[in-house]
């Protein structure tokens, strides 16, 4: 590395981890690299937001005894009783919950870069607030599935992602029947048509894995759909399977699959399982995954250098992505001293938080003004997550809604202290002698941390 | 740490919720046409996220393989509680789509049942990226035909404008593109902006974006205004989004909780008339791109009611206030509502369908000539299907567009055949859909 040692601490606080509190930078001024690499935890995966909150499995039983109380309800005739309010609560007190002490985390962790590392994982596996349930269990899906896992095998990422609830619920997994399955004629028996939904199986594919590139076909996915019937939640009346991942052999199209020229014989959940192994060990996933972080982290056209690095390791260790993370922070490609990547609003509103030495209390606080910036909490446009690149956040109107939200919370949050400090300690060597000056030349302190915040530099990590 | 935050207003939330699950963007110039006499001509897209069921926008109700295809998902038939609007003998609309019904029956609205990119990936996002970029590939192309057709326009005298935070690929490219959404906030420091203007001098894509932004912040005031007059209602925030009153992450309505899916009509409605607004204003924009999501319906998607009714009435509403928010001006726009793919022919084992190929198109306007469906419809009959599974395309999206851009937008056909749809030149206009 050829960056001064001032440099190199900034940048590693600000473009690795999620933007400086005051102290930080002097604190990675020592060794930089180092300073990241200790935050890769193998053993104990990411933090976690909440130290005790319901899991997956008691929300969706809950959610279960409310509709059947509604039901109940509904058939007494009871009037006093509002379905759709008693919803509205629930996801405002669970999900909000957990919404904010995912920013809280953020907004305060002196280890930013695995928060970081957790965050990406998160939007590679996203599972969106659009449906009840995923509301409801997408704080736990980070929780349970992604966090624990961040630093191990991708392979063990990939399956804890796939079999969690609310995973199952938001591609439509939990209900996929394979056509000639016993459940299938049970149900059909019935009145009941149940056959297959290819949606978790095509994601995993096209999204979570080989990425779109990789040459499979439609009967590939149509066979991995079929060797993926069976993983399903458990329902109200099965036991301790309640609103768990459940493997229903009844539910799954027996025989052999093949499945991108490869044919799977194994019976029941241990095909998939044997798909996803070789999922998690294709070059293809290796190199969609290097693009993605080298993206995330570095720029939206990154490196190819890097990219390879990436790859490399990611294949040579199979799949071991504390590696993979130890590769990225010593590369040097990964530290030039042009910040080229715009924040995200939430990358944008915590380290607006981590500079301020603010937390966030509820929801209303930040709910509405990431909406307005583009960003509505857990509420990904689609399951490829919330998108990484400049064109998309750098709009007009985001900018402007930047720049009212960085007035607003000055306001509130400056508390008499001097902004040229806070833009020192916030921005360190990486701070230009341009925006220095505004700063200190601002009418008003007030207008002094608006113009920190709004800054190319401060913008951009 | 100390423990506090600005608590944003309870209007403001509610105004920043308007713009919750629909983005608008819109590009526009004054002065291209003058000479060509098309200078008030206005041209919208609505994007419909998610693989938008085209069977169920326009059900073929006198299919023969219709009702027994779809199952509970059918829409019912003519004259049947919850049945398709009649539109001709096969073909009626979603009966949440009463606005464009009302449009169609006066020769403002028609459908174009079998319409599909040149991509059959069944990929959203590679399908939405060829549905923007207007190429036959998802990759390399990263500006929108939108945004090229402005350059053909007229190079340099065409500026761009986005309602909603983020930018979309149609829109992006050469041509600069403003943005806008309900509730950008005022400035409390006059300040600021200028101060910032000098910091963005050496950084281009901040600078742009704040000059636009600040633009068309004025210009949202005046729209504004003319849209709650044009639909007449003294509350543009009657009937937002509870969820988003208190800041909550809510589930979309075009998710399992369908129930409260209509809470955003007026919303809507109020976003599509504010569209309008824009358009009228002596400096307005005259092309524009909507965005909705929530169309990707793999499991309960509904028939008449659920799921996707809730979205499609979203829709209507956003069409019916944007016919307001226009007035007079409505005799010289065409809208067309586009989705990157349709769903499989077949409902599939969880009430719902998966994603397909050719979809159902809407135009709409009061420039529209008048007459039966566009295209050719191929049929749900036997052998009929694409690879036995989805609506068989029978038109080019490009060529819809195209056709639309020649004959609405006056863009001619050397400049729609190699820089608008590059290498497209074999795929002719559609003829007839404007007068």
């Amino acid at each position: 590395m050829a960056l001064s040692p001032d440099l190199a601490a900034a940048i590693a606080v600000t473009r690795f981890g999620l933007g400086a509190k005051p102290g930080q930078i002097a604190a990675a001024l020592p060794d930089p690299q180092g300073w990241l690499t200790a935050q890769i935890r193998p053993e104990g995966g990411a933090d976690q937001p909440q130290a005790s909150a319901p899991s997956s499995q008691q929300r969706i039983l809950g959610l279960r005894q409310y509709q059947l109380q509604r039901r109940d309800a509904a058939a007494a005739g009871d009037p006093k009783s509002d379905p759709v309010k008693a919803a509205f609560k629930l996801i405002h007190d669970e999900t909000g919950a957990d919404f904010i002490a995912r920013v809280r985390l953020a907004s305060s962790t002196d280890a930013d870069f695995r928060e970081r590392w957790a965050l990406f994982w998160c939007n590679h596996f996203t599972v969106s607030a659009t449906k009840l349930q995923t509301a409801l269990t997408v704080g736990p899906f980070e929780q349970e599935a992604i966090r624990p896992n961040v630093f191990g095998r991708f392979e063990d990422l990939l399956v804890a992602s796939s079999s969690h609830p609310a995973m199952l619920f938001y591609l439509d997994q939990a209900q996929s029947v394979g056509p000639d399955s016993m459940a299938a004629m049970f149900m059909s028996g019935g009145g009941k048509k149940a056959g297959l939904n290819e949606n978790l199986a095509r994601e995993i594919l096209e999204l979570h894995t080989v990425g779109v590139d990789a040459g499979y076909t439609q009967a590939d996915v149509t066979e991995f759909a079929r060797a993926m019937t069976g993983w399903s939640i458990g329902g109200f009346r099965e036991g301790d399977n309640g609103g768990r991942f459940m493997f229903r052999a009844s539910a799954h199209e027996g025989g052999v699959r093949t499945i991108m020229g490869k044919q799977y014989a194994q019976s029941g959940m241990h095909q998939a399982l044997a798909v996803m192994k070789d999922l998690a060990a294709n070059p293809h996933t290796a190199h969609h995954i290097a693009v993605k972080l080298a993206r995330h982290f570095v720029a939206d056209d990154p490196p190819p250098t890097l990219v390879a690095k990436l790859e490399r390791t990611y294949l040579g260790t199979g799949g071991d992505l504390g590696e993979v993370a130890r590769t990225l922070v010593l590369a040097p490609e990964a530290w030039q001293p042009e910040a080229v990547k715009f924040k995200t609003p939430y990358e944008f509103m915590v380290s607006s938080f981590r500079a301020g030495s603010v937390l966030p209390q509820t929801l209303e606080q930040i709910g509405p003004a990431l909406n307005g910036m583009g960003q509505k909490p857990f509420n990904a446009p689609s399951p490829k997550g919330w998108p990484e690149d400049a064109d998309t956040w750098c709009a007009p109107d985001a900018v402007i809604k930047r720049m009212a939200w960085s007035e607003a919370y000055a306001a509130k949050a400056l508390d008499g202290r001097d902004p040229s400090q806070l833009a020192t300690d916030a921005l360190g060597a990486r701070l230009t002698p341009l925006v220095g000056q505004a700063i200190a030349r601002a009418e008003t302190r007030e207008e002094g941390m608006a113009i920190l915040l709004m800054s190319p530099e401060f913008q951009r990590r | 740490m100390t423990d506090i935050l600005p608590a944003l207003s309870r209007r403001r939330a509610l105004a920043t919720a308007l713009g919750f699950g629909l983005t608008i963007e819109f590009l526009g110039h004054k002065a291209f046409a003058d000479a060509s006499g098309q200078g008030r001509r206005k041209l919208v897209v609505f994007i419909c996220r998610g693989g938008m069921d085209g069977l169920s926008v326009s059900p073929p109700v006198g299919d023969p393989n219709y009702a027994s295809m779809r199952g509970a998902i059918a829409i019912p038939g003519f004259g049947q509680p919850g049945g398709a609007l009649k539109l001709d003998d096969t073909f009626g609309l979603h009966p949440a789509l009463g606005s464009v019904h009302k449009l169609a029956l006066k020769g403002q609205a028609r459908i174009i049942p079998a319409v599909a990119t040149p991509d059959r990936a069944r990929s959203h996002f590679e399908a939405q990226d060829v549905l923007e970029n207007g190429g036959v590939a998802a990759y390399g192309n990263m500006t929108g035909w939108l945004n090229r057709s402005l350059q053909a326009m007229g190079p340099g005298q065409v500026k761009a404008i986005s309602v909603g935070a983020t930018a979309p690929l149609i829109l992006r490219g050469g041509v600069e593109a403003a943005s806008w959404s309900p509730g950008t906030g005022n400035e409390r420091d006059p300040r600021l902006p200028g101060i910032l203007q000098d910091l963005y001098a050496n950084d281009p894509q901040l600078s742009r974006a704040l000059a636009s932004g600040l633009t068309t912040q004025s210009m949202a005031k005046v729209a504004t205004a003319d849209a709650t007059a044009a639909l007449g209602s003294p509350d543009p925030m009657a009937g937002g989004d509870p969820m988003m009153a208190s800041g909550a992450p809510a589930p979309a309505a075009g998710g399992g909780a369908g129930a409260y899916g209509r809470q955003g009509l007026p919303a809507a409605r109020q976003l599509g008339a504010t569209l309008g607004g824009f358009m009228i204003q002596p400096d307005g924009p005259q092309v524009a791109a909507v965005s909705l999501d929530g169309f990707d319906t793999h499991a309960n998607q509904g028939s008449s009611q659920g799921q996707l009714a809730n979205r499609l009435a979203y829709l209507d509403a956003a069409l019916d206030g944007l016919a307001a928010g226009l007035g007079p001006a409505w005799n010289d726009t065409a809208v067309i509502v586009v989705t990157e793919f349709g769903r499989t022919a077949r409902v599939n084992g969880t009430g719902g369908t998966d994603h397909g190929t050719a979809s159902t198109a809407l135009v709409l306007g009061g420039a529209l000539k008048k007459g039966g469906i566009v295209g050719d419809w191929p049929t749900l009959g036997q052998g009929k299907l694409f690879e036995d599974r989805d609506t068989a395309p029978t038109l080019d999206m490009r060529g819809v567009f195209k056709g639309l851009l020649a004959d609405h937008m006056g863009v001619d056909r050397r400049a729609l055949d190699t820089t608008v749809f590059p290498d497209s030149a074999g795929v002719a206009p559609t003829p007839g859909i404007v007068v």
